[in-house]
């Protein structure tokens, strides 16, 4: 993965996700879908509902930025190119949508992480950017408490 | 509509599979003709008795693998029908086989499982929309995604990285015995926990081996067995074939073991045995984390003792209920589209009283399992001639 150096253009950051928001004046945020039957909230782009097959059923639902440690596993090997170590971690975030993603911020070592601690959102610039130059704002984990 | 489909047998009445390993030179057709040659004379029939063939073979399946296949061993004109559902793709075209015959259509059909992996990890990640999020968004990467899943039963169970660690030294000990597993070699607890770590808890001797390989299957009606003398033929008790259903985590985390349960649920019922009845099993530990879990989804034991049934010796050779006789993909290796139908091959020795010096005593009924992420499930049971 080559990794190019942060552009210090004013050009915004685009949003690395379909379910990312990023406002030209305030923070960033994650903008998810909720059946207005069921109730179940997704974090992909659909229009029926795979929980229980109402149609044109999704209304949007803005996603909480805080949530809980669900699952996660320290990746010492990955993809060629792709750096390591990194805690790969699995979020339910408060208010429904479960999230993928970096945690940060905490020693990428099982014995200091556990299920359930809390967590918050930190949105910062990703490391790389596209072929045609755009630049992305990502989204990480961070234990509540520790943001940087 | 009527039920007398039910009523109808179907026989495993030949299997073969070549040595899983890296082929580089050789083609799927050239490894799947060995295998398929195998089975057919362990049956005493030729390709001139197949009336249709399931060829499973998960990355050429849009390339009309099964035709090639037939171009080069016997061009029969028959129906061909190619198969694909991720790590599933040779049990579907197992269980697609079997619906021939249990709709009365057919009386004998060829099933092949074909498979050349290219080397590393499977990426799932894809084309990006955006950028590569590999590393920076989490993990999509197979160990990553099987160690998450471990971590929920450590969480929940206090299940430890040690006892996934005993799954890979159990499979690699039982592959001695197997001539055709990729590896011969028994592997200590200590070496598979000092092993490089690909991502927690999982080793890279607790991740399954990339290899080529093929496997092949003769089944046939109740008919043509009797025309065979039924001496050794195998009896399907069990074909289920399951889809995940919704979970509320899995656009991220892929639920492998609702479908799984559903599906030995539905085994269970259609073969009227329960896992108490059953003498072995080949479940799809793809990584070691998965076979624990498995344990649980299978109802080889309650929720919560998986791990407590590697630290008895329940599921090692000898042991209770032993699970992967063959070195599992572990040892064995996990050629996709060959791994489903390998599974029978490996539990219809076993039953036929015909695997040699790793012949678990006695056995008569096994079960296979197979997972493809995406996701799909197969759970088939076996009994063995009377």
């Amino acid at each position: 993965m080559s990794e190019t150096k942060p552009s210090s253009e004013t050009k915004p950051l685009l949003p690395v996700v379909d379910y990312m928001q990023v406002p030209a004046n305030g923070e960033p945020y994650l903008q998810g879908l909720k059946c207005k039957d069921c109730g179940a909230v997704y974090i992909d782009t659909r229009v029926h509902c795979a929980k229980c097959s109402a149609r044109n059923a999704m209304q949007p639902h803005r996603l909480s930025n805080t949530g809980k440690l669900f699952a996660f596993t320290v990746v010492q090997r990955s993809y060629p190119g792709i750096p390591v170590p990194f805690i790969s971690a699995i979020v339910d975030l408060d208010d429904g949508g479960t999230l993928k993603g970096n945690l940060i911020n905490v020693d990428p070592d099982p014995a200091k992480l556990k299920a359930g601690m809390p967590i918050e959102l930190v949105y910062k610039q990703a490391p790389w950017g596209d072929e045609k130059g755009n630049q992305y704002m990502m989204f990480y984990f961070s234990p509540v408490g520790v943001k940087k | 509509m009527s039920n007398n489909y039910l009523e109808r047998s179907v026989y495993v009445q030949g299997t073969g599979m070549i040595k899983f390993g890296r082929y580089d030179n050789r083609s799927i057709e050239d490894m799947a003709a060995e295998a398929i040659f195998a089975a057919l004379d362990d049956c005493g029939l030729t390709i001139n008795d197949m009336q249709a063939v399931y060829c499973g073979c998960c990355f050429q399946s849009n390339a009309n693998p099964g035709q090639r296949i037939l171009k080069y061993i016997g061009q029969t004109g028959v129906a061909c029908i190619n198969v694909a559902n991720a790590c599933a793709t040779g049990a579907t075209a197992f269980r697609e086989g079997w619906m021939a015959i249990k709709a009365g259509v057919c009386d004998a059909v060829l099933i092949i499982g074909v498979e050349k992996m290219g080397a590393g990890m499977i990426d799932a990640v894809g084309k990006p929309k955006t950028i590569y999020t590999e590393g920076i968004m989490g993990s999509s990467s197979m160990p990553a995604v099987f160690a998450e899943a471990g971590n929920v039963h450590m969480n929940k169970y206090g299940t430890t990285f040690e006892q996934f660690a005993k799954v890979s030294v159990k499979n690699h000990q039982h592959s001695i015995k197997n001539p055709l597993a990729r590896y011969q070699i028994e592997t200590p607890l200590e070496e598979v926990m000092k092993a490089e770590m690909i991502a927690f808890p999982n080793t890279k001797l607790m991740c399954s081996v990339n290899v080529d390989g093929a496997a092949a299957a003769v089944l046939v009606s109740e008919k043509k067995a009797k025309q065979l003398g039924m001496k050794r033929s195998v009896k399907v008790l069990a074909s289920v074939l399951t889809s995940d259903p919704y979970e509320e985590r899995d656009l991220v985390m892929w639920d492998f073991s609702t479908l799984t349960r559903n599906a030995a649920k539905q085994a269970y019922e259609q073969a009227g045995v329960g896992p108490q009845d059953l003498d072995l099993v080949e479940l799809h530990d793809c990584f070691a984390t998965a076979e624990l879990l498995h344990y649980e989804n299978l109802g080889l034991c309650a929720d919560g003792d998986a791990g407590k049934m590697i630290d008895d010796g329940s599921t090692w050779a000898g042991g209770k209920i032993p699970v992967n006789l063959s070195g599992g993909l572990l040892s064995k290796g996990h050629p996709i589209g060959a791994t489903g139908v390998a599974n029978v091959y490996e539990v219809v020795q076993h039953v036929r009283n015909e695997a040699g010096a790793r012949q678990c005593e006695g056995a008569k009924i096994g079960l296979t399992h197979v997972l493809g992420l995406g996701s799909a499930c197969a759970i088939h049971i076996f009994e063995g001639p009377k």
